[in-house]
């Protein structure tokens, strides 16, 4: 199918995003730049170990510095709030925004100053005296697994947060008729997304309201929900402003313990509160680190190279208190199998507690690192039988007349044709010109190699693996809504009820809703309500806003397209099924001269009620609240459960040159094939696609929160976090597909994590072809130049 | 310490604590949020304008430091209420952006870039935009963006009939 | 993340410079400051009073003196990085400036502030240290020379004695036909600091043998070193692969390289040589072509 079906009229059209006049010009409204008077400015006193007990706080010196506030400590903060919302039940893990008593990480708050500006609650910062007395500490997942070990935290007995082993199939059957099998390790190195604005977020309580208004860089479910209830104060009391913009997210702004922060401070001092993280706390103590999974894979598979079952442990070091970590575990177990017809699946699960900085959501939810387990162990198939790496992948991948596909584990892929994405990326770049491209620069001294992925992106945010992994969770409701308002002029306004981070979410609104409607979606005003006037909405997580907002814009707007139809047939006096809408207005389909124009049943339905028909509310103004298609189900009790609506596919190739004196990796050629249904608008997909890559690369070659032996972070900066330069980035061709999904309104499927899902995995397959002639391999992201460098020479040596 | 500031054309005498980047005084005390702050140490670019003429980190320079000399800010180079630049326009073509906030700075480098040469080659663009970290777009767009506000303004800067 | 407080002072020259460092010895100077302000930001350097050289003209120029290339210290690097003066006379040095940072920082930083700040891994002092530069500084209202060789000690740390400010380098200009300039540096991104940088110039006498020859390493140990005994070894000789590589291997034997989150010490010991040799290679090859071009 085309990527642009010619009955959309906008959808699909490469149009303009309409977000992106403002940002061109500098008049983005980003937390940093909301200005209230007389606000104050926080900064934090964090503790320099990392594991230590806070035995005294001494705030007098800070205290008496002109311009200082208030300093807070953790003692008064766990007196007057609930600890965070986890999605794992341990009480005796308690997550809060400042230290109770014991800190668990280096750079967590231990303290919250607050002064007339950051540079004066730096000043004081500095003066606050914090007694500590060191604890032992462990930053090793495979240390803090281990029975007699030191505990993170004390209560819990334990260090292991969650380990859960699910068995879909007949593990043990299919293991025992293979005839082969191969064990591998994997290595994801602690990484995340690093937006280029830390996070933000601005409080003000007015008591003669009793109204709470937060302005904050935030993407997050349940944002106000969890302020309130943490705060306890009623949700109704709390008002987040989705209209700020968010410089960046890819799922990491969950600052709610800085909410919860400067949400009790305001109510406390009774000014306005910010706190803009400054570059050092949001590496250290923002709680924004991403996965660091350790993965064993056993795969067993026949002389042909199909793969019969898999055995994966996944092993995540989630830092020092649970946050949304674990669940990381839960989302790839809806592709848990990848892009291939694997009859039956172990998957052990473990998440265990160290003193490394919490995490949180990162692009993707964890799926990005499996892919690179699945992918590297089909390379490693593929080698051990003599087979090309798309040959085994054509193999075993489900072919286009399979679908709807089920998998062990529960989830029903719902289309998809692989081969022909395949086929369409070789057609477009040949694989022998590629290999013969590598051979080439083997021959002129190069270490060189091609690298494949191909893998899943699972798109519409139905994060049923909470229950999954908490039977306690029972919630099956993954919401998105919208509400569109044809005002008594005529014009049109449609809302949308969260925060966006630059994925075009006005653009997208406004692009169905001017589909449906038939008129120009720029004529369509994109508003964006605040928590208290929103209807519900999951935020944009999972990969669901074209699913779930598009579809929920397109259902409000088909509703109120049948609304027009209606009133239109009744004014007509004619039957609602001769009534044809086109393009705004309504006409007799026996005599289509007879009509009714946009203004005339704007006129009706505002102020000649005596013309609506009976029983039909007055006014023009619909709201669609929209439940996530084919979401519902709680997982059955042998640990099945259909997850995500939607599967876009990526397929990657890459040829990769590698300097062996330097080990120093160069991108040479990027290919991918993209299949996400139906595109709304091409250049966001792109854009994100692109994106994706890039943070890819990132996570696979330069990107790592490490820690020395003595638990302290040594990427605390951008002099030592790398994130790729447009150096790094080479030029990627993206050649499209589109199978539609039979789940969605338009066909569409999710993008917004796509390239990051496959980049790394094609990197990690490229890197080890081209050392396949050394002998040596790597299987631990990310592949630094020093390591790959070493690792060659020593090869070399042999 | 009282100094001169000539921003954007108009030179203003205001009062700036001498640790005050020229980032934080174009923000708070010249109300021009379109720079922002991305890592405070030099690294992300997001901070650029211009300081005569040449992209500059703002935050690597103190307030007190620009006193008498022409800063550039984003709102500078846009012509007027609701009309985009060229390079502005641009990037709005090729979507060369989503969040928004590395985006001034790239601008503003596609601005310095253009000027002083008004045929940049790919290479010359993934150059002068290497200092500017862009977490969203992967880059492509951004390149795209410039180059085709390059070729552009060349267009216009020629005579119509020797227009192609 | 913003600086700890301090005083701001712009001195109308460099003996007003000089006093002001003298009346206190927390007081730093700010050239470029695309170190420096980063440090503050961090409140790793929290000097009490900047004085800001910035505005000194008689800091800023390039001058043709001959036997070497006169640079004032506030300098901007992106000036050295255009000039043809510098081009033409040391072309090492103009090999080098584009690896300094991004266009950005170059826009600022200067030469002294480079030299001054003495990080291991900068091209500047690398330079510097390849081509036997000599550094003027003034104190007590008199100027002094240091040569690059005796400049840098330590990581970050310098001879400059306090209250010095350092005025000027001089680089010395090979004037032979035969002259040929490498320089190579690894990094994880193009643009970051060097895990590992090596430069060399190298004259050749007209039957193609090495005549003279100057190799440095930087970024390898806490300030950039000249490879003297390989240099010994070479001169007279073809300067064929396999004997640099012999000779610089055997230079950085017994050295004890850095090691750090970003390379190991081995492979910053191995790499070294691998630049190292690349450089005298291309500073051979290119000046080949000179004496091509000059017949």
């Amino acid at each position: 199918m085309s990527p642009a079906p010619d009955r959309f009229r906008f959808v699909s059209t490469d149009r303009r995003v309409r977000e992106d006049r403002r940002f061109a010009v500098g008049k983005g409204n980003f937390v940093a730049d909301i200005a209230l008077a007389n606000v104050k400015h926080v900064a934090l006193v964090t503790c320099p170990y990392p594991a230590a007990r806070i035995k005294a706080i001494d705030k007098s010196a800070a205290m008496a510095m002109p311009g200082v506030h208030y300093v807070l400590d953790g003692a008064e903060l766990g007196d007057a709030t609930l600890p965070l919302m986890t999605g794992l039940d341990h009480p005796n893990v308690p997550r809060r925004p400042l230290a109770v008593d014991v800190a668990r990480y280096a750079g967590e708050w231990v303290a919250a100053v607050v002064a007339d500006t950051r540079a004066l609650a730096e000043d004081a910062a500095e003066k606050v005296k914090v007694t500590y007395e060191k604890l032992p500490f462990v930053l090793d997942a495979e240390e803090a697994l281990a029975p007699g070990g030191v505990l993170v935290h004390q209560a819990h007995g334990s260090n292991v947060l969650l380990d859960k082993t699910f068995v879909w199939g007949e593990v043990d059957k299919d293991f025992a008729a293979s005839p082969r099998k191969l064990s591998l390790r994997v290595k994801w190195g602690r990484s995340s997304t690093v937006p280029i604005e830390t996070f933000g977020v601005v409080t003000s309580w007015d008591p003669w309201r009793e109204l709470l208004d937060v302005w904050a860089s935030i993407q997050m479910p349940r944002y106000a929900d969890q302020i309130g209830i943490a705060l306890k104060i009623p949700v109704s009391s709390v008002r987040v402003h989705h209209d700020v913009d968010v410089g960046g997210s890819y799922g990491v702004k969950r600052g709610i313990k800085h909410t919860i922060l400067t949400g009790y401070l305001t109510r406390r001092l009774g000014f306005p509160v910010r706190l803009i993280e400054d570059r050092l706390e949001n590496m250290r103590g923002g709680d924004a680190h991403g996965p660091e999974r350790l993965f064993d894979v056993d795969v067993a598979f026949d002389d042909n190279g199909i793969i019969r079952s898999m055995k994966m442990r996944a092993l995540e070091n989630v830092g020092a208190y649970a946050g949304r970590s674990p669940f990381q575990l839960g989302k790839p177990i809806g592709a848990i199998v990848g892009p291939y017809r694997i009859k039956s699946v172990q998957y052990r699960a473990i998440a265990v507690l160290s003193n490394k900085t919490t995490q949180d959501a990162v692009r993707g939810f964890g799926q990005g690192p499996t892919n690179v387990a699945i992918e590297r162990s089909m390379d490693e198939v593929a080698h051990v039988l003599g087979l090309d790496p798309i040959e085994i992948r054509r193999r075993n991948m489900i072919r286009a007349e399979e679908f709807p596909y089920i998998i062990p584990s529960g989830t029903i892929y719902d289309s998809g044709d692989y081969h022909t994405v395949i086929d369409k990326v070789l057609a477009h770049t040949s694989y022998q010109d590629l290999k013969r491209q590598r051979d080439a620069l083997r021959g002129a001294g190069q270490l060189a190699g091609i690298g494949i992925a191909a893998c899943l992106e699972p798109s519409g945010g139905n994060a049923t693996f909470e229950a999954l992994l908490n039977p306690a969770i029972t919630t099956s409701s993954f919401l998105d809504s919208c509400r569109i308002t044809i005002d008594g002029t005529g014009a049109i306004t449609a809302t949308m009820h969260t925060t966006s981070s630059g994925q075009g979410h006005e653009t997208l609104v406004g692009t169905v809703v001017g589909e449906v409607l038939q008129i120009d979606p720029e004529t369509v005003r994109i508003a964006r309500p605040d928590s208290l006037t929103s209807l519900p909405s999951g935020t944009p997580v999972g990969s669901r806003m074209a699913i779930m907002l598009g579809g929920a814009a397109f259902h409000a707007a088909t509703k109120l397209k049948s609304k027009l139809t209606a009133i239109a047939a009744h004014d007509l006096g004619i039957p609602l099924e001769r009534a044809v809408y086109a393009d705004g207005n309504v006409f007799d389909r026996n005599a289509p001269q007879n009509k009714r124009g946009w203004s005339e049943l704007v006129q009706i339905a505002y102020r000649n009620f005596h013309r609506m028909p009976a029983d039909m509310e007055p006014g023009l103004s619909v709201s669609h609240v929209m439940q996530v298609p084919t979401g519902g189900k709680l997982p059955s009790a042998d640990g099945r459960v259909h997850m995500y609506p939607c599967t876009s596919f990526e397929f990657h190739m890459i040829l990769m040159s590698i300097d062996p004196a330097l080990g120093l990796p160069k991108i040479v050629i990027y290919r991918v094939g993209h299949d996400c249904g139906t595109v709304i608008n091409p250049k966001i997909v792109r854009g994100m696609t692109m994106g994706g890559i890039a943070h890819g690369i990132g996570a696979a070659l330069y990107e790592e929160f490490a820690y020395d032996g003595e638990g302290q972070l040594m990427a605390q900066s951008f002099m030592d976090y790398l994130l790729p330069s447009s150096h790094e980035v080479p030029p990627v061709e993206i050649i499209h597909h589109c199978t539609p999904s039979p789940n969605t309104v338009l066909g569409q499927k999710g993008s917004g994590e796509s390239g990051y899902l496959g980049a790394p995995a094609a990197i990690a397959n490229a890197v080890n072809d081209a050392l396949r002639p050394l002998g040596v391999s790597i299987n631990t992201l990310p592949i630094k130049v020093s390591v790959l460098g070493d690792l060659i020479a020593q090869a070399q040596e042999r | 310490m009282r100094i001169e500031l000539d921003v954007n054309g108009a030179v203003r005498e205001l009062e700036v604590d001498p640790r005050t980047t020229l980032l934080d005084c174009l923000r708070d005390q010249f109300g021009l949020t379109g720079a922002h702050a991305g890592c405070e140490h030099g690294v992300c670019g997001a901070c650029t304008v211009l300081f005569e003429g040449v992209a500059v980190r703002s935050c690597l320079m103190f307030a007190v430091q620009a006193a008498g000399s022409a800063i550039t800010t984003i709102e500078g180079v846009t012509p007027g209420p609701g009309e985009l630049s060229v390079i502005q326009d641009a990037f709005c073509e090729t979507h060369g952006l989503q969040c928004g906030y590395c985006t001034p700075a790239m601008v503003l480098v596609a601005h310095a870039l253009i000027a002083g040469n008004p045929e940049p080659t790919r290479e010359d663009i993934v150059e002068a935009i290497s200092g500017n970290i862009c977490r969203c777009t992967g880059y492509a767009q951004i390149v795209e963006a410039i180059a085709l506000a390059a070729e552009r303004m060349r267009g216009a800067n020629r005579p119509k009939d020797a227009r192609k | 993340m913003k600086a700890a407080p301090f005083e701001y002072s712009r001195p109308a020259d460099i003996d007003e410079a000089c006093a002001m460092l003298a009346a206190d010895e927390s007081a730093r100077l700010i050239a470029g400051g695309q170190t420096l302000v980063a440090m503050m930001a961090m409140r790793l350097a929290r000097p009490s009073r900047l004085i800001d050289i910035n505005r000194i003209a008689a800091l800023s120029y390039i001058r043709d003196l001959g036997e070497t290339v006169e640079i004032g210290a506030t300098t901007r690097q992106c000036l050295v990085e255009r000039n043809p003066l510098i081009a033409k006379r040391v072309p090492l040095l103009a090999r080098a400036i584009p690896n300094i940072g991004h266009a950005a920082t170059r826009a600022r930083g200067t030469v002294g502030g480079s030299l001054a700040n003495a990080d291991p891994a900068a091209e500047l002092a690398l330079i510097a240290i390849t081509l036997d530069a000599v550094l003027s500084y003034r104190a007590d209202g008199r100027t002094a020379d240091i040569p690059a060789r005796e400049f840098f000690i330590g990581p970050m740390i310098t001879t400059l004695p306090a209250g010095a400010v350092l005025t000027a380098a001089h680089f010395p200009v090979w004037r032979a036909a035969k002259v040929g300039v490498g320089f190579h540096e690894v990094n994880a991104r193009r643009s970051d600091f060097a895990f590992v940088s090596a430069a060399a110039q190298v004259e050749l006498a007209d039957d193609g043998t090495c005549k003279r020859i100057a190799i440095g390493v930087g970024a390898l140990t806490d300030f950039p070193i000249r490879l003297d005994g390989a240099e010994q070894q070479l001169k007279g000789s073809k300067l064929d692969d396999g004997t640099v590589q012999a000779a610089i291997t055997e230079a950085l034997a017994d050295i004890d390289a850095l090691a750090d989150l970003h390379a190991s010490a081995q492979y910053r010991r191995r790499v070294a040589i691998n630049l190292a040799t690349r450089a005298v290679a291309d500073a051979v090859s290119q000046a080949q072509g000179q004496s091509r071009h000059a017949h």
